[in-house]
């Protein structure tokens, strides 16, 4: 897939451990969460009412929005509670590289308008190919 | 006609053993003596008769129509004085003769008077029947000074009873520790330390040589030449099994009247049980042992001969209120393969050992918090392999667990000992009367109904087997966490844990969710008194960035304004920070604070520098504020200084955080104009006095506060307040706010836990609160220092993409 690219992020140790932090990459608001091993992003915003999931408890891999404690699992961006809600936010592929945190998003020359993804698709996506740090990149 | 059975002894052990033979098919006639003029009654509740918690009507056991019901011959007053067992015949001090076929003797001991002089002296006394509590309770009245010798479980408690009943009290004990046989130095010291705290004296090492006075009680004089000054005595130091009738009989008679597994003696028409046994080289002077005896002495003097005693593991608990001690088993740890597991917090008054042998429990020591003495029972029964538990050996199973020990327990296991009430027995009623209540089935089955020892597993029998049982459901932190909130305070406390992410791992589901992480990073730092280990990613994002988050994601500041009094010169800088970071409101509060709003994260260090004013921690589940009044210094009619008072209460409790938000006010005078009767804490200023009020809210609920105390002057009522703000901090479930935390423990309760507490527990609760406040700062100080250097900045990318 060519309308795909890697983006440098931040140095690992500028998430804290089970924290979050939000970034703007190319207009997105993105939310990078540090789970010890490795790190999960998603986009910044709740569903709900758009609360910043940056800001979040983290428990396991969900983060709870701070607003009004909606869950979002951080491996498929779908609402875990309330339950059954069929709300969802996007997910980004990251990986660690010498120590920088990197997520793949769509190239700058498609405008976010024209990929929308449903929430399955990215479900597979973030499910199938789980993000793994290749030093050779 | 049937055989008959003379029953000399009409105490707990002969009627209980009487029950047992009456469960099997009619064999006997049966006749009871007695040497007491009253019905057989609970003579483990004497001490509570002494102490006026029970009539002495309430112990009675067995009333005259039960004899009348099972056709038994009761003879009162009557001391059966020799026994021809030859011709089978009892002889009694009014001259009777009694002939049997059977005989059970269930005479019981006597209280051991120990060699020293003057103990035929008026004014000295026994305590170990009905007759004898009536004449102490004569005896007994305010400012009398009462010597007790001996310092153990009896002693102790005939202490408590006159100590009760208002006298001056001193418990004078042999050993160099009170209830030897039963506690260990460490436990004994412990106990020393409670009996002190309730007013009884106690002197440990004092060899009694004699008993002072012209014909009349009036001291005690020691082996060292010391002595006390007494106006009465009681002997309360031992008892020794009553064996004449086993010797006259002709049994083989030790310390105790020997008897085999089958309870019987070297008479195979002469039986007994009780305190004036020995089995197996044993004598009990407890009352467990007695149930189980007479269980299996009615069997086989039945003639169904089969069921074994096979001895009682001795447990002891003391019948004091507030005075928690339980001990069973052998706790002795110098034997080689013994290990000691240990658990003790001197400023609760908590101590707990238990003594492991190959894995198993071979004794328990619990003072200060006997409420798992019925687990540990079992442990020592059942000799469980605890290999696997071994890690929470000294702390209760989760919650939900709690119906799993008595689903397990056996139908015919025994519940309550003083009753002799079965687990079967009690289930047998539930289904049969329609039980839902404690009392309904204190009513029934007379279970509890004794030393209420066992009043917790009737509650989790009910809960298990009745339809409609009710009962204050001690809810769990969460599912992540399975532990009800006192219990884990006590778990971390002595399993010394001192951070979220530990507790989770060993006593969680190692990940933990947004309601268990707050509550649990408040437990950690107010248990370590601000010395934990600090997890901001188990704080909510409030507590990471000390403002408050609003519905955009931006925050609000509120700088502390104490008592609400600020300055033109503070005004203006507030003005210069709102105008320089364009604020986009400022809000004068409810709280007589000022509320910069709409403020972004990034710029939260600054504008904390800019103005230069510390956190109003507006944000957190801490101390929020302290709402005044003009107090005296301008108001026509303030008659305290308000103001003053209440910047020094916001002052002393700043920085620290509080199960739930805590706001608190201090007025002048009865108007209230700052509405301290609604907050968590109030001083209210009237002439000459000041009240503390507590528990109040005008928020989602409105409540008047209840007073705690009325004292004279502000730095009195400073303290009651910091004391009740602690008490508080320690007791309260995280997000419960002090007016479900006061109606929950009882304003009575409240008061007693603090401002009429002893002094020793005052001095606790102000030397943690001194603790914690030592180590707490403003939060806003982070704005210089971050914990985290990304704690406030905004992260760019290091790749720059066009968007």
């Amino acid at each position: 897939m060519s309308n795909k690219q890697w983006i440098r992020i931040t140095p690992m140790h500028n998430i804290p451990l089970r924290e979050g932090r939000s970034v703007t990459v190319a207009g997105r608001e993105i939310a990078i969460f540090n789970l010890g091993d490795h790190v999960l992003a998603v986009d910044g915003r709740c569903p709900h009412k758009g609360g910043p999931l940056a800001e979040g408890i983290v428990t396991g891999s969900t983060v709870v929005c701070p607003l009004h404690a909606w869950k979002i699992s951080l491996e498929t961006g779908s609402v875990t509670k309330p339950d059954a809600n069929p709300a969802c936010v996007a997910t980004y592929r990251t990986r660690i590289e010498s120590g920088i945190v990197l997520i793949e998003i769509p190239e700058p020359s498609k405008k976010i308008q024209e990929t929308p993804l449903s929430c399955g698709e990215q479900n597979r996506a973030a499910l199938g190919d789980s993000p793994s740090p290749s030093p050779g990149l | 006609m049937m055989p008959r059975l003379v029953v000399v002894g009409n105490g707990m052990a002969g009627v209980a053993c009487v029950e047992q033979i009456l469960k099997h098919a009619p064999k006997f006639e049966i006749t009871i003596f007695g040497d007491e003029t009253h019905v057989n009654y609970n003579r483990i509740l004497l001490s509570s008769v002494l102490a006026g918690e029970k009539a002495a009507d309430e112990i009675q056991l067995n009333g005259l129509e039960w004899y009348e019901k099972h056709g038994i011959e009761l003879r009162l007053g009557v001391r059966i004085t020799d026994v021809a067992a030859e011709r089978k015949t009892v002889t009694g001090d009014d001259g009777s003769i009694t002939s049997f076929n059977k005989l059970l003797i269930a005479t019981g001991s006597t209280p051991l008077i120990p060699p020293m002089d003057g103990v035929k002296k008026e004014g000295v006394f026994v305590f170990r029947n009905l007759d004898d509590t009536r004449a102490l309770l004569d005896r007994a009245a305010p400012g009398k000074k009462a010597v007790v010798i001996g310092g153990g479980l009896l002693g102790l408690e005939a202490a408590r009873g006159l100590q009760v009943q208002g006298c001056d009290v001193t418990v004078v004990h042999l050993m160099d520790t009170l209830m030897e046989r039963q506690l260990d130095l460490t436990g004994g010291s412990y106990l020393k330390a409670k009996m002190e705290c309730l007013g009884v004296k106690v002197l440990l090492e004092r060899n009694t040589t004699a008993i002072l006075g012209n014909g009349k009680a009036e001291g005690v004089a020691f082996k060292d030449g010391s002595s006390v000054e007494a106006d009465f005595v009681v002997i309360a130091a031992g008892i020794r099994p009553n064996v004449e009738l086993g010797r006259k009989a002709g049994l083989q008679v030790n310390r105790g009247i020997v008897v085999n597994d089958y309870m019987e003696t070297s008479n195979p028409d002469v039986f007994a049980v009780g305190e004036c046994v020995e089995h197996n080289g044993t004598c009990y002077g407890l009352v467990a042992p007695l149930f189980e005896q007479g269980k299996v002495l009615a069997a086989t003097i039945t003639g169904n001969r089969g069921p074994v005693y096979g001895g009682t593991v001795s447990a002891a608990k003391l019948k004091i209120m507030g005075v928690d001690v339980f001990s069973a088993g052998n706790f002795a740890e110098k034997a080689p393969g013994t290990d000691a597991v240990r658990y003790e917090d001197p400023a609760l008054g908590i101590y707990k050992k238990l003594t492991m042998r190959d894995g198993k429990l071979a004794g328990v020591i619990l003072v200060g918090d006997t409420s798992e003495s019925h687990r540990y029972m079992d442990w020592l029964r059942s000799q469980t392999d605890l290999t696997a538990m071994r890690r929470r050996l000294l702390f209760p199973g989760p919650a939900d667990d709690a119906g799993l020990d008595v689903a397990a327990m056996a139908n015919s296991k025994v519940v309550c000992g003083c009753n002799g009430v079965t687990k079967g027995a009690i289930i047998h009623a539930v289904h049969q009367k329609g039980i839902n209540t404690l009392a309904q089935l204190k009513d029934c089955t007379r279970a509890s109904t004794g030393c209420g020892s066992c009043t917790e597993v009737c509650q989790q029998l009910l809960k298990a087997v009745a339809p409609e049982f009710q009962e204050e459901a001690k809810r769990s932190l969460c599912k992540c966490v399975p532990f009800p909130e006192d219990k884990l305070r006590e778990i971390l406390r002595s399993q010394r844990l001192r951070s979220v992410q530990e507790v989770l791992e060993i006593y969680g589901n190692g990940v933990g969710c947004e309601v268990c992480k707050p509550a649990l990073s408040y437990m950690v730092d107010m248990l370590w008194c601000g010395d934990h280990d600090e997890d901001r990613s188990a704080r909510f994002i409030n507590d990471r960035v000390h403002a408050n988050i609003q519905k955009d994601g931006t925050f609000s500041v509120v700088p502390r304004i104490r008592g609400g009094v600020t300055s033109a010169k503070e005004l203006r800088r507030i003005a210069d920070v709102a105008e320089k970071y364009k604020v986009p409101m400022v809000k004068i509060t409810g709280s007589q604070r000022i509320d910069l709003l709409g403020v972004k994260k990034a710029d939260l260090p600054q504008i904390w520098a800019d103005l230069g004013m510390p956190s109003g921690q507006a944000y957190t589940k801490g101390v929020r504020m302290v709402k005044t009044c003009v107090g005296t210094d301008f108001c026509r009619f303030g008659v305290q200084d308000s103001t003053k008072a209440g910047i020094e209460l916001e002052r002393r409790l700043e920085h620290l955080y509080t199960p739930h938000k805590l706001k608190m006010g201090a007025v002048g005078c009865p108007r209230n104009c700052a509405e301290a009767t609604v907050k968590d804490i109030g001083l209210v200023g009237q002439e000459g006095s000041w009240q503390v009020v507590v528990g109040g809210a005008a928020g989602k609920k409105v409540r008047k506060a209840d007073l705690l105390i009325t004292v004279e002057s502000a730095e009195e009522a400073l303290q009651a307040a910091t004391l009740f703000f602690q008490y508080y901090r320690e007791n309260a479930n995280y997000l419960e706010r002090t007016y479900d935390f006061v109606e929950r423990k009882g304003i009575e309760n409240v008061r007693r836990d603090t401002v009429y507490a002893p002094l020793a527990i005052q001095q606790g609760l102000r030397e943690r609160l001194r603790k914690s406040k030592r180590i707490s700062r403003d939060a806003w100080l982070e704005g210089d220092a971050p914990r985290h250097p990304t704690q406030f900045v905004q992260i760019e990318p290091l790749e720059e993409v066009q968007a």
